[in-house]
């Protein structure tokens, strides 16, 4: 069926900040359809509020909103542009939440909108709990059992029918507390009554326990004439119980037979068939171990992380094909992109072993739980693709950049076969090197399946790892050619085997090339070599034939990605990586992308014109580097990731493009950079570099505390932190020095005052600063963490002057081409540099879109030797925009029990979005509103405060009473708002009798809680009680004076606005810059 | 132990010997299907042929005997990549390096599947040999394996004796030229008495048993090959009896009524084939297992219709007899394995059969 005249105009709507179970997997989705869609000859309208998206750029879409994605503002934009569609089945559960609600309300069929690919009605049947349950119990799928039960004996009664174990999940309690499993009667009534107790409405679901079943998923495809397709099958290495997001899965699936497999199959397409999906879907089941039996877990009617994965894993390009088929294609109409000669109706057929791993934050939240559970904690995952699942599962493993290269990266030897058993029976990111652990000790495979329920299978594999380690031991530095030969066909990296045999690396390099033990490269073609493929996307394996061919036509330069997304280095990167491929394509080049994230647009098959899906270590990148002789590699844009990789490059001989590395260390090495600010007459804060705590003391104390202490060569403040005494001093070295540092440890004297920053083009000579952006705020809070206004707001010319130069000096001085990142404080007129990063930053994206210079591209040019006034700009700070736009952290805090929320020197948000308007006011009204923060709800708050806030208390308390809200104070912060005026009730301290601070938070009635933690890390367990219940009810929560401030003017203005915004189409401001 | 792949064109692929100690002469041919290496070990249709499976982790699961497609497998070799040291399933009678050992099936395995594949791909099917000396002589193989060729495939695949299985309302005639088991269960299970004739059964000993329905099996080889078989076709397609034929079968009844068929390049086999359903548009992922295609060009239009075509490469996937109550398809609607999406097919057959029993009552 050719595609539907009758659209011409599309809403697409995104998926919003990133936050844990919402990531880059959709800005890859949404740019896929966007392009897919201008295909097509679309007008594509985008709507995401993410500005660090590669799809919210304007050549993308034609209009770009980045504006709050509410249900007010989707009217809004819809009035504006009249489109005649909306695509809301590619911005995860956002987007479609909106798109499902907008034709709920009738306005869509009101303004003679239509949704594309799937139905409202569809979306619900799948959405709906009960709905969902009807649906499949019409067409004979099995769900698990449940009942919502309200006394003992309805429990007792359903659970003797549906069979024991039970899970029991009382109704609306605190992160599930309360419930459990019941493996018998006795245990359920137990259970029972408690959870009825606990839970609000005196309700609880009774439903049969799957925990433990294998987790299957399959990727199908349907289009509007019901032609289905599955894409893959992927099977979860952690059985159910564990979210599919935290688990370490494969594809595709290993250990069902045909026809356990196409039962499944059958089953899925059965579902989305009776569901009438159109476009992408994902479906979730749990088999049983030991039989056929199995039950749907869930269905997501549109494109989700698993289907970017399956993408990514097959080749199979899942939102261009939903794309087309929203349009109204048939699956027989739409060419395979990778093969041309296939159709998008043909099943991929793999030929390799996929293994993905989640990237878990408890590297950033030392306190948080570690255990894994049906809550996803990832912030984001690595793929890696070979011929055996033991070689990609050590390739992702080295992927993840946490400090781990092979099974005994973590250390449990010390481990009893006991304590090794009861360790194993806690599920959490650290399970697989239990079992390896287990395996090596000798305990046998049924007893470790028993504990983990992982399938014999995987144990086995583990096992064969272990026993290669061993081998390579056993035979030091007699090392085998064979052995060797083996090990790498595993994927055993140099290094490790260099560990294991005691052999260096170099050694163990140079027997490898003696032998002719090297990397190939094999094609990921959807189709297992079947038919010819056009796209070169290939993975490494050891042995075997190589399928990459080195191409010699044009001059070719490697861009290197920047890895899983992880707190502190996340989707931007991404951003300027493509965008840097794409400059260097324009410019003549060919290019060469290497990267490890699924979700990410960079890894999509048609943007670079080469993409190696690989670890990213050096010898890994030695690899391609010794195929692909590159005429460059451009380290800039992948953060810290690919910066790490620079000395390796120079010693491949890899020429770095842009600023070259010894400037890259001028910048990071304390020394150096010293004497280039003695040079340049640039002050900064009085510091020291240090090793050892002893050290770090005397630096302290000679500067006097407050001090910062971080490491150097970091992104994102990791290990951060500001200490006020030598304990301090103690506890945070001892944190950062958990893993060797190859590289000094800074304490600097802390300052306080506004902090400010730029991102700017310096081509050697001339800089190019779009504009100065500036912290709402003050020192102390991690920038990636703080609002940041563009154009800045409160500083006076003069400084910005001064940062101008300063700049301009520093870039010159580090003799940078290509980007630099600059922060600085100002305290009064006074500038001082706080780092200096010679690369690309967090707000390149930001700043390029409100600024509409887009410095990713010109930084581009400039490393290939362009100047900047011969690309049509005059060097020096920019003109000011005549609209505010404001960067906005977003936060995952409610996903990962028992992390500290509160701000500091160390960053914690997943995310951001924006607000731009003509004013101040409203561009923070909209941030606000973007970043999910709707007030007023109940109009009632809590003020706990530390001393030296009290003052800054005052006044914002004055202005939250005068917008009508009823504050609730802790004793002394009570005390002082009256005394000054401000009517605040008392409530007692957790430890005090009831009514207390926690009652008030769990009676879901409050809007916001401002708790501003003692100085230093807070140590009271009531600050953080308060703070983790207020973030697990879902109530904001605000730990600096600064953002309390920010958000009452933010509400100040909605009350004087109304509930109208101004619309800003990014698109417009992107023409203007050029 | 070593062992060698050596391919018609001079390819030496070395790797390591699975399965029984045995030198084999085969043609080589490649399976997609990620699941099901059982249900392709047990096919008869691969009689005269090495398997390569392009999926590299074979043998996961086990062997579980209950899926067998036949009562031993009828391949001469099985190439792959590797073989799992360990089974893990919970049906799992034995592993498959047993399986190969009790049915003394040769084997390599450690070799690049994929590289093989594209060999094939690009030069089309050919012979190979699989063979555990390492003092081969090369100029003195190649010869041998550009002059084989296997030979009477469907007679070595077939039953020798008629047999009946199941028990229902409906009596099907099915000739085996090599059936897979399932087909035989896609009747039975409704409400068929299937009647299983060798293949070599002549068409007046077929209707004599007055049969409600026939079915023309799947099986091995050239249908040029089954010259006398054909004529026996031509004679059932004379009769008013229903056919459904899959396959070879399918393949046979065009011959049979004047249509020609060519080898593929390298052929289609595995699970994830679309072909497309001419009368309704409506497309369905199929298994699939030939190296023979029925040539839709040469198809008389006045005696046959194409019903279904492979929406990759276009070729003839099912042809309708005009004026008559036959179909036949080129997949495999009985699966296994491979997707069950096209099953209703043997629906379509019943429905067929039932009118005309409906339309005879009646008379």
């Amino acid at each position: 069926m050719p595609r539907n005249p009758e659209v011409k105009k599309v809403l697409v709507i995104g998926s919003g900040p990133i936050v844990i179970g919402q990531a880059a997997e959709f800005d890859y989705a949404g740019t896929q359809a966007c392009r897919s869609l201008k295909e097509e000859g679309m007008e594509v309208v985008l709507v995401n509020s993410n500005p660090a998206t590669i799809m919210t750029d304007g050549d993308i879409a034609d209009r770009v909103y980045i504006e709050p994605l509410t249900v007010k503002v989707l009217e809004q934009i819809i009035e504006k542009e009249k489109p005649d569609s909306v695509l809301p089945t590619l911005g995860g559960q956002a987007g479609l939440n909106l798109g499902m609600e907008l034709e709920e309300s009738g306005f869509l069929s009101a303004h003679n909108v239509r949704l594309l690919g799937t139905t409202a009605k569809t979306i619900k049947k799948a959405e709906d709990r009960l709905e969902f349950k009807e649906t499949m119990e019409k067409i004979g799928e099995p769900c698990a059992p449940s009942l919502v039960v309200e006394n003992i004996q309805d429990g007792v009664d359903f659970a003797a029918k549906i069979g024991y174990p039970v899970v029991l999940r009382p109704a609306y309690t605190l992160g599930g507390s309360g419930g459990g499993i019941a493996h018998n009667q006795v245990q359920l009534e137990e259970i029972l009554e408690n959870g009825l107790r606990l839970s609000r409405v005196g309700q609880v679901l009774v439903e049969r326990c799957i925990a433990g079943w294998k987790e299957i998923e399959f990727e199908a495809m349907r289009d509007c004439m019901g032609n289905c397709i599955t894409i893959c099958s992927m099977e979860n290495v952690d059985p159910v119980g564990v979210h599919t997001g935290d688990s370490i899965v494969v594809a595709p699936s290993q250990t069902l037979g045909d026809k356990e497999f196409q039962m499944l199959r059958s089953a899925a397409l059965n579902i989305i068939n009776e569901l009438e999906i159109t476009g992408g879907c994902n479906v979730q089941f749990a088999l049983h171990p030991t039989s056929f039996e199995y039950c749907v877990i869930e269905v997501n009617p549109r494109v989700s992380r698993s289907s970017a994965l399956a993408s990514k894993a097959t080749g199979y390009p899942i939102a261009k094909v939903a794309s087309k088929i929203a349009l109204g294609y048939t699956l027989d109409e739409i060419k395979n992109a990778i093969t041309g000669k296939t159709y998008a109706s043909f099943e991929p057929a793999i030929d390799y072993c996929v293994v993905k791993i989640p990237r878990l934050p408890f590297d950033k939240f030392l306190t948080a739980k570690r255990t894994l559970t049906t809550q996803m904690k990832a912030t984001g995952e690595v793929m890696s693709i070979c011929d055996s699942f033991e070689g990609a599962l050590m390739k992702a493993l080295r992927s993840l950049e946490q400090h781990v290269d092979c099974l005994r990266s973590y250390d449990f030897s010390a481990l009893s076969k006991e304590e090794l058993i009861e360790r194993m029976k806690i599920v959490d990111d650290q399970r697989i090197f239990l079992i390896a652990e287990a395996v090596r000790k000798g305990i046998d495979y049924d007893t470790i399946y028993d504990i983990t329920m992982v399938d014999k299978w995987f144990i086995d594999k583990i096992a064969i790892l272990t026993e290669m380690e061993e081998a390579l031991e056993r035979e030091g530095t007699a090392l085998t050619t064979e052995t060797l030969r083996e090990a790498k066909r595993m994927e055993f990296p140099d290094t490790v085997i260099a560990g294991l045999t005691g052999l260096t690396a170099e050694e163990i390099k140079k027997r490898r090339f003696e032998n002719d033990i090297t990397a190939s490269y094999k094609m990921v073609d959807t189709c297992a070599a079947e038919f010819e493929a056009q796209t070169p996307y290939y993975y490494s394996v050891y042995g075997g034939e190589n399928e990459a061919k080195e191409t010699k036509d044009r001059k070719k330069v490697l861009v290197l990605g920047s890895g899983p997304i992880r707190i502190g280095q996340g989707i931007e990167f991404d951003y300027c990586s493509v965008h840097a491929t794409w400059a260097f394509s324009r410019a003549g080049y060919e290019t060469i992308i290497v990267n490890n994230n699924p979700e990410t647009v960079s890894t999509d098959f048609d943007i670079a014109d080469k993409l190696y899906f690989e670890p990213l270590t050096p010898e890994d990148v030695e690899n391609i580097v010794r195929l692909e002789k590159p005429d460059g590699a451009v380290v800039q844009f992948g953060g810290q990731t690919a910066i790490k990789l620079t000395e390796d490059l120079m010693k491949m001989g890899v020429p770095i493009l842009g600023t070259k590395a010894e400037d890259v260390d001028a910048a990071e090495d304390r020394e150096l950079f010293d004497r280039i600010l003695q040079e340049t007459e640039i002050p900064r804060a009085a510091g020291g570099t240090v090793f050892t705590a002893a050290e770090a003391k005397e630096v302290a104390n000679r500067l006097g505390y407050p001090v910062l202490v971080r490491p150097s060569y970091v992104l994102g403040g990791q290990g951060m932190q500001i200490a006020i005494s030598d304990a301090e001093i103690e506890e945070f070295m001892a944190v950062i020095n958990r893993y060797s540092q190859e590289h000094p440890i800074l304490v600097d004297k802390y300052l306080q005052g506004k902090e400010l920053e730029v991102d700017a083009v310096c081509d050697g000579t001339d800089i190019l600063i779009p504009g100065i952006m500036e912290h709402i705020e003050r020192t102390g809070v991690h920038s990636g963490d703080s609002i940041s206004v563009y154009p800045a707001y409160t500083v006076s010319e003069k400084v910005k002057e001064t940062i101008a130069e300063y700049s301009r000096r520093l870039a010159k001085a580090l003799h940078v081409i290509g980007l630099i990142n600059i922060q600085f404080i100002a305290v009064g007129d006074e500038v001082y540099v706080i780092e200096v990063n010679p690369r690309s930053s967090r707000t390149v994206p930001y700043i390029s879109k409100v600024t509409g210079i887009p410095i990713v591209d010109l930084a581009t040019e400039v490393i290939l030797g362009k100047k900047i006034r011969d690309l049509g700009y005059e060097p020096g700070l920019q003109k000011a925009a005549d609209y505010v736009a404001i960067k906005m952290p977003v936060f995952s805090f409610e996903k990962i029990r028992g992390a500290e929320i509160s701000l500091g020197p160390e960053m914690k948000s997943t995310g951001e979005c924006l607000g731009i308007a003509d004013t101040f006011d409203e561009a923070l009204y909209k941030a606000f509103l973007g970043a999910g923060v709707d007030l007023p709800k109940y109009k009632q708050m809590i003020i706990t405060v530390k001393d030296a806030d009290k003052g800054e208390a005052i006044e914002i308390g004055r202005r939250f009473e005068k917008l009508g809200y009823i504050i609730y104070a802790t004793r002394s912060t009570a005390a002082a708002l009256n005394e000054a005026g401000v009517k605040a009730r008392k409530v007692n301290k957790i430890s005090q009798e009831s009514p207390t601070v926690m009652d008030l938070i769990l009676g879901h009635k409050i809007d916001l809680v401002i708790d501003t933690p003692t100085q230093g890390r807070d140590k009271s367990r009531d600050g953080f009680l308060i703070r983790r219940n207020a973030i697990e009810t879902g109530v904001n929560c605000i730990t600096a004076m600064d953002t309390a401030r920010a958000l009452v003017t933010s509400l100040e203005n909605k009350e004087r606005q109304g509930g109208s915004l101004t619309l800003v189409d990014i698109a417009t401001i992107a023409k203007r810059g050029k | 132990m070593k062992a060698f792949l050596i391919l018609e064109d001079g390819t030496v692929f070395a790797g390591t010997h699975i399965g029984a100690v045995k030198e084999i002469i085969s043609e080589i041919v490649f399976n997609t299907s990620m699941a099901g290496y059982l249900e392709v070990l047990t096919d008869p249709s691969y009689a005269g042929q090495a398997v390569c499976m392009t999926y590299p982790l074979i043998g996961n699961y086990g062997v579980c005997l209950e899926d067998m497609e036949s009562s031993h497998p009828c391949l001469d070799g099985f190439i792959v990549r590797e073989l799992s040291r360990m089974p893990s399933n919970f049906r799992s009678d034995m592993s498959i390096q047993e399986f190969l050992d009790k049915y003394e099936i040769p084997g390599i395995a450690g070799i690049d599947t994929r590289a093989l594949v594209k060999i094939l791909r690009e030069k089309g099917t050919m012979n190979g040999m699989i063979t555990t000396r390492e003092d081969f002589v090369l100029d003195d193989i190649l010869p041998k394996l550009k002059a084989y060729r296997p030979g009477k495939v469907v007679e070595r695949v077939s039953t020798r004796k008629k047999y009946i299985a199941g028990e229902g309302r409906r009596k099907v005639a099915l000739v085996d030229f090599g059936t897979k088991s399932n087909i035989i269960t896609c009747l039975t299970k409704r409400d068929c008495t299937v009647t299983v004739y060798p293949a070599l059964s002549t068409a007046e000993e077929i209707l004599a048993d007055q049969p409600d329905g026939i079915m023309l099996s799947n099986g091995p080889g050239d249908p040029k090959e089954c010259v006398s078989v054909i004529e026996e076709v031509k004679k059932l397609y004379r009769s008013d009896v229903p056919i459904f034929a899959i396959c070879l079968g399918h393949q046979l009844m065009a011959l049979a009524t004047g249509a020609d068929t060519f080898k593929m390049k390298y052929g289609h086999r595995g699970g994830n084939h679309p072909v497309k359903d001419l009368a309704t548009g409506q497309v369905y992922i199929s298994a699939q297992n030939h190296g023979y295609v029925v040539d839709m060009e040469k198809l008389d239009k006045t005696v046959a219709k194409p019903a279904f075509v492979n929406v990759n490469d276009g070729t003839c996937e099912g042809v309708t007899y005009t004026g008559k109550n036959i179909f036949t398809v080129q997949f495999h609607p009985e699966a296994c394995s491979g997707p069950l999406d096209s099953g209703f097919l043997f629906d379509r057959f019943m429905e067929m059969i039932d009118k005309r029993k409906g339309g005879m009552e009646h008379a």
